[in-house]
């Protein structure tokens, strides 16, 4: 329990610190790939899932972050594509994808009932984290107004997969 | 020869899917920002129920007693046809906080 949390303070501090560290608020192209990185992470967090659990709410979660962060990347490419903006790499990006590794690593070393524990807590601490980070700096940053409002269905939808979370990870317990 | 008694059975049942198929409706639903609108709808056995997905992810209205399952692809409409009266909760099962009733009269 202690490890859970500090994992989950840990990845909320790592993502909040790290867009603050810029000083600056991200412009559009980095928010545009910030969200779409975060999209990315979570999908390969679910294939790993896929590959891994013989547990049937963790399969149909995991199934569920495939479906719904494709559908809501391919409608950021769109939006990019149509407001011709070239996504733009940024530190956040980099520190998103570089935990995201090291956390697949960890559950990768992983085994049954143990990994299902460990990916719908860092479900959980992995939403509440990007939710914050769209709620406090990304959604107040946007300029464009497609993008502002893509980012807003997107906080709706993510706060969705953290209740969802939550729900399979007490379940686990 | 059929006995005299059935008839009144016959022409009311005759009747009575008359009735029903002059009074159909269509009720429709909204999924919208992951809320199901209206959350309780009111329809008659033979009304036909047009849910409308609004949002770029898909969804399903799942009925928990097990009667129906309809998946619904972003940005479509998909329709059911009432056939059983009753009070039945639904939800998305790819997003169970998506919960909604629908009030079957028969």
């Amino acid at each position: 329990m202690v490890v859970r949390l500090s994992a989950a303070i840990a990845a909320v501090c790592l993502l909040s610190s790290a867009a603050i560290a810029q000083g600056a608020k991200p412009t559009d192209p980095q928010i545009a790939h910030i969200a779409y990185t975060a999209g990315v992470i979570d999908i390969a967090a679910a294939k790993q899932a896929l590959a891994k659990t013989g547990n049937k709410d963790v399969k149909a979660f995991a199934e569920d972050m495939v479906r719904d962060h494709e559908a809501v990347n391919k409608q950021a490419l769109d939006l990019v594509k149509k407001l011709n903006v070239k996504p733009e790499d940024n530190d956040t990006s980099r520190t998103l994808s570089k935990n995201a590794a090291d956390k697949l690593a960890e559950l990768g070393k992983l085994k049954g009932a143990e990994f299902d524990k460990a990916y719908a807590a860092n479900e959980v601490a992995y939403h509440k984290a990007v939710d914050s980070a769209l709620e406090t700096l990304l959604i107040p940053s946007a300029n464009n107004a497609e993008l502002k409002s893509l980012l807003q269905t997107g906080l709706k939808i993510f706060q969705g997969h953290e209740q969802h979370a939550e729900h399979v990870a007490a379940s686990l317990k | 020869m059929l006995p005299r008694r059935y008839l009144p059975a016959v022409s009311a049942l005759m009747l009575g899917a008359m009735s029903v198929s002059a009074h159909a409706a269509t009720i429709q639903i909204t999924m919208e920002n992951l809320v199901i609108s209206p959350a309780e709808a009111s329809a008659k056995v033979g009304d036909t129920i047009e849910w409308g997905n609004k949002d770029i992810l898909a969804h399903t209205a799942t009925a928990r007693n097990g009667d129906w399952d309809v998946t619904m692809p972003p940005k479509k409409t998909v329709t059911l046809v009432l056939k059983k009266a009753g009070t039945v909760e639904y939800y998305c099962r790819f997003h169970p906080n998506m919960k909604a009733t629908l009030v079957v009269a028969p």
